[in-house]
């Protein structure tokens, strides 16, 4: 439902993401995924009497690398606030975040939306990115009826997105998320694990008719999966229209999505929206950013997704969409420049290829990364060499690549020599395969011969099969329509 | 417990008496004491404190006040001590780490005699806001000690211990040491750790000693004074001793008294005590300038709402689920809170948090908290002004002295004004110190308060002590309080 008719969508997204820091952000305990309840809450994370925060200078630079990375104004000097409501999760009865000056301001992330033709880049603007400390987890499960408390959670740093609303469709919603997933692991400050809950997204969604103010919008809370992100908002557009076109008014309103049903339901209404209360933290002073420190963040990162596909276009000829692809993730991308690097930048067209097909295939079928794959870049360019001085062929290249990935041998020339692959060119040891193939099968030779065109690739097919592939395709062609006189 | 934290610390060193022998007094003084200075008592514990204190003195290792006794605010969190604020809402919280100012008295070898009462969560002037019951003041046991730290001036005065620590966010170290006629500092915002001291109004908190003298108070101070790294408001700065000027001369010192202060809102008796601490000033070679703070007025107002805001938004973890009082019978969620908070709270700190929740509202946030924070500024440049021209401050510390236990509780703002003189100060994150001057109504001490620039703590010592090597009314005791 990218637009449906006579309606305008408006989108914005605020996301979570957990930054990849070793400690919390205001104390020494762990981050730590999975350990026992409450076993990674210190003093501070427990708010025991006394206490106070310290700022974790890790989580700090993690912010300044995402304000560099999307072009926005890292603030030199931002402030954490206090913001104030009960519950059993929330240990000190407030979360620090930021609210009025965030520690980043504006910037950009581009997105791919659709594929082929339909395919379409777009800017989405970012209103700002603060730092805050994650809550502790209610657990209701178990208890005999009481609620469990787990703190092993709180105090874990976040750096929270928030787009403009410019985004018209779950689809661009979903672009977004997906790009912006790939820029923070990409620079390194988030693991992008979405079932432990790193990376997590709201919704806020509104309708409205072309050309009037924006509509009411409903935030959908807590979505923890591309899919969900989509499944979510495309009902929630759906809902939001029904209800104008019946005669009701949108209300302000927190939803929740149950992927069970597939529908939003209402979590909290406009009245009973929080007085959060906040003020600045008078535990902690002014986060002061130097512009030294600034530098020294920006000689730590890596080449950005963007100039790396600029990169890519201009200097191997890929198309953007290809580019893109191959930029989905730092490691694919050092991959494919590791096999670029090693095959030639001739070989950048079809080692695209390769990284995008059957590589990412094969990684997919196993649910491995590419950093563990099995077949390293050296051994695709291995490959890729072959293929491009007419060694193997593209299908014995296949086959090749597959025993590369089993393990059977150290590289392409190994496998090739060792399996007897290499491709026949010699017309003398073809001639006689031809010669068996078109007395086997004299049915083909007759309907060719009537003017049936499939009946030719039907008897190349035989050939190719009875050399085992090692055949070339196109010296067969030759010497095939030689035979039969065409 | 006859002596001062100077002279018991050189009998220590001269093997005259030991930390187990000046620790068994204490306690007993404590024990039979009337006053209801002390929450908790907890003698193996003391003892054991006084008994390493001795070991490292037997080791040669032992600073200067290892051994010396005193008594603990009931507000720093000590590890194995019952930690309570005061209040009731931590009655059964025992500490399971040290404050920092308590990791720094352990490594001076203070030996903890008790845990000082205080009201509630420092709230306070009169010590009558405990959970525990008011504290009495050893110069009349019919009026209060002032407070919070009331617990640890009395304590002090009576001669139960020669030391003891306070906190003060808007007096609550010099208002009782005024009122029991001790010495009492506090440091520049940010001097003395807040790790581990309970909260009251983070950006005004601030630990500090009392004692006897001005001597034994920088002694004191040298223990617990110095950056911490978990305190992000501690201030970085290289270690002071501030016993080193302790006795320069104070010829050409300019104190300034601003214009008003010992008018109409000061009583005669306090005024008189103030103004012959002052002529006795001028005596020793300092020199009188008025000087002006236009703000002044604004003081208390902005302070009763910048304190109960921080505090209604610090004493939200007090919630009954993690630690603490927790109420016995609830339906659901919303009561458990409401019912334990309101047990667990008394009727003080409970108007504070309703206050600070208020001015922290949607809505009221611009007219109240950012005025109060404006008010604040103008405060803090009306002093930076006043120092261009003077080097300390002098004025009173409270507009009377002690009054009598009950007498202002149904009327808590006639008790808020009491603190015209001193919340100011912290408003400006600067240091005073507050010294005996004289007696007033009914025999009882008035305080002397001395006000410096950021980081004057030695120089605020300094004028105390030459006062003090010239008067003998910090030499004065109650009569058999103790």
């Amino acid at each position: 439902m990218s637009r449906p008719n006579g309606w305008e969508v408006v989108i914005g997204l605020e996301t979570h993401v957990q930054l990849s820091t070793v400690s919390k952000i205001f104390s020494g305990a762990s981050t730590a995924f999975g350990a026992e309840p409450n076993r990674q809450a210190c003093a501070v994370d427990m708010a025991l009497p006394g206490v106070l925060p310290v700022m974790n200078e890790g989580a700090v630079d993690r912010a300044i690398a995402f304000g560099l990375a999307i072009g926005a104004h890292v603030a030199p000097r931002s402030v954490f606030a206090r913001k104030n409501y009960f519950y059993p999760d929330l240990p000190k009865g407030y979360q620090i975040s930021q609210f009025e000056i965030p520690v980043v301001q504006g910037g950009t992330i581009t997105i791919q939306v659709g594929e082929g033709d339909k395919a379409y880049a777009k800017q989405v603007e970012l209103t700002r990115a603060h730092l805050e400390e994650d809550a502790g987890k209610s657990l209701h499960e178990d208890f005999h009826g009481m609620s469990g408390i787990d703190l092993n959670r709180a105090g874990t740093p976040l750096l929270e997105i928030v787009t403009e609303p410019v985004m018209t469709s779950s689809a661009e919603a979903v672009a977004y998320a997906r790009a912006l997933h790939a820029l923070v692991m990409w620079i390194g400050i988030c693991d992008g694990n979405m079932q432990e809950g790193s990376f997590r997204c709201d919704a806020n969604v509104s309708v409205r008719r072309p050309g009037e103010p924006l509509g009411t919008r409903r935030e959908i809370k807590n979505l923890n999966s591309f899919r969900f992100l989509q499944q979510a908002i495309d009902y929630e557009i759906r809902w939001q229209i029904e209800q104008i076109e019946d005669g009701h008014t949108i209300q302000q309103a927190t939803v929740l999505f149950d992927p069970d049903s597939g529908e939003t339901r209402m979590m909290r209404s406009k009245e009973d929206a929080h007085d959060y209360r906040y003020f600045p933290d008078p535990d902690l002073p002014l986060l002061v950013i130097e512009p030294a420190r600034i530098e020294r963040v920006k000689a730590s990162l890596p080449e950005l997704p963007a100039a790396m596909q600029a990169r890519f276009a201009a200097d191997f000829g890929l198309s953007a969409y290809d580019a893109a692809q191959l930029t989905s993730s730092l490691e694919t991308a050092r991959y494919f420049e590791a096999v670029v690097a090693a095959a030639g930048p001739a070989q950048a067209k079809p080692a695209a290829n390769w990284v995008m097909g059957e590589v990412a295939a094969r990684l997919n079928r196993e649910e491995t990364s590419i950093a563990a794959s099995p077949v390293s870049s050296a051994q695709l360019a291995g490959v890729l060499a072959r293929v491009a001085d007419n060694t193997i062929s593209n299908t014995i290249a296949r086959k090749v690549f597959e025993a590369l990935w089993n393990g059977e041998g150290e590289s392409a020339d190994a496998i090739i020599e060792a399996q007897g692959l290499k491709q026949v060119t010699d017309a003398s040891a073809i001639e006689p395969i031809i010669d068996e193939v078109l007395a086997a099968n004299p049915q083909s030779v007759a309907e060719f011969k009537a003017g049936k065109e499939k009946a030719f690739n039907a008897l190349v097919g035989q050939v190719m099969k009875a050399s085992r592939g090692k055949a070339s395709p196109a010296q067969v062609n030759e010497l095939l329509k030689k035979k039969l006189g065409a | 417990m006859r002596g001062t934290v100077a002279s018991l610390a050189a009998e220590l060193a001269a093997g005259s008496v030991s930390a187990v022998e000046l620790a068994t007094e204490a306690l007993a003084l404590a024990q039979a004491s009337p006053l209801n200075v002390f929450i908790t008592l907890d003698p193996e514990r003391t003892l054991a404190e006084a008994r390493a204190a001795d070991v490292l003195r037997a080791a040669g290792q032992a600073g200067p006040l290892a051994g010396i006794p005193f008594a603990q605010k009931d507000i720093f969190c000590a590890e194995g001590w019952r930690t309570t604020a005061g209040s009731k809402m931590l009655g059964n919280f025992v500490a399971p780490y040290d404050a920092t100012v308590v990791v720094r008295g352990k490594a001076a070898g203070l030996v903890t005699i008790g845990r000082a009462n205080m009201d509630e969560f420092a709230m306070g002037s009169t010590n009558e806001n405990s959970a525990f019951g008011p504290v009495h003041n050893p110069w009349d046991i019919t009026r209060v000690p002032g407070g919070s730290s009331g617990g640890s001036a009395a304590a002090v005065a009576a001669g139960i211990v020669p030391a003891a620590t306070g906190t003060d966010t808007g007096g609550s170290i010099r208002q009782p040491a005024g009122f029991c006629g001790i010495t009492g500092i506090k440091p520049t915002y940010g001097v003395v750790s807040r790790y581990g001291m309970i909260a009251y109004a983070s950006s005004l908190d601030q630990g500090g000693p009392m004692a006897r003298t001005a001597q034994d108070c920088a002694m004191l101070l040298n223990a617990m004074a110095g950056f911490d790294a978990r305190d992000a408001t501690s201030l970085p700065r290289d270690a002071e001793d501030y016993t080193r000027d302790l006795d320069r001369p104070l010829d050409g010192l300019r104190v300034g008294v601003p214009r008003g202060w010992l008018a109409d809102g000061v009583s005669a008796d306090v005024r008189a005590a103030v103004e012959a601490g002052i002529v006795q000033l001028e005596t020793l070679g300092a020199k009188r300038v008025e000087v002006d703070l236009p703000h002044a007025q604004y003081a208390i107002a902005a302070y009763y709402v910048i304190a109960p805001a921080e505090a209604s938004s610090n004493l939200s973890r007090y919630d009954g689920v993690r630690y603490g009082h927790r109420a016995a019978d609830y339906a659901d969620l919303a009561e458990m809170y409401a019912r334990s908070r309101s047990e667990g709270f008394g009727a003080e700190v409970q108007r504070r948090i309703l206050v600070g929740t208020y001015v922290l509202s949607a809505g009221y946030y611009d007219a109240y908290y950012l005025k109060a924070q404006q008010v604040r500024r103008r405060i803090a440049d009306d002093f930076a002004a006043a120092f261009a021209q003077c080097d300390i401050i002098a004025g009173p510390i409270a507009p009377t002295v002690a009054y009598k236990l009950g007498e202002k509780t149904a009327d808590p703002v006639q008790m808020y004004l009491g603190d015209v003189y001193t919340t100011l100060v912290n408003l400006a994150g600067l240091p005073a110190l507050s010294l005996p001057c004289g007696f007033g109504e009914g025999g009882m001490p008035v305080g002397l308060q001395l006000i410096g620039g950021a980081f004057s703590e030695a120089r605020l010592l300094n004028v105390a002590h030459r006062f003090q090597q010239a008067t003998d009314h910090h030499l004065q005791t109650p009569g058999g309080a103790a």
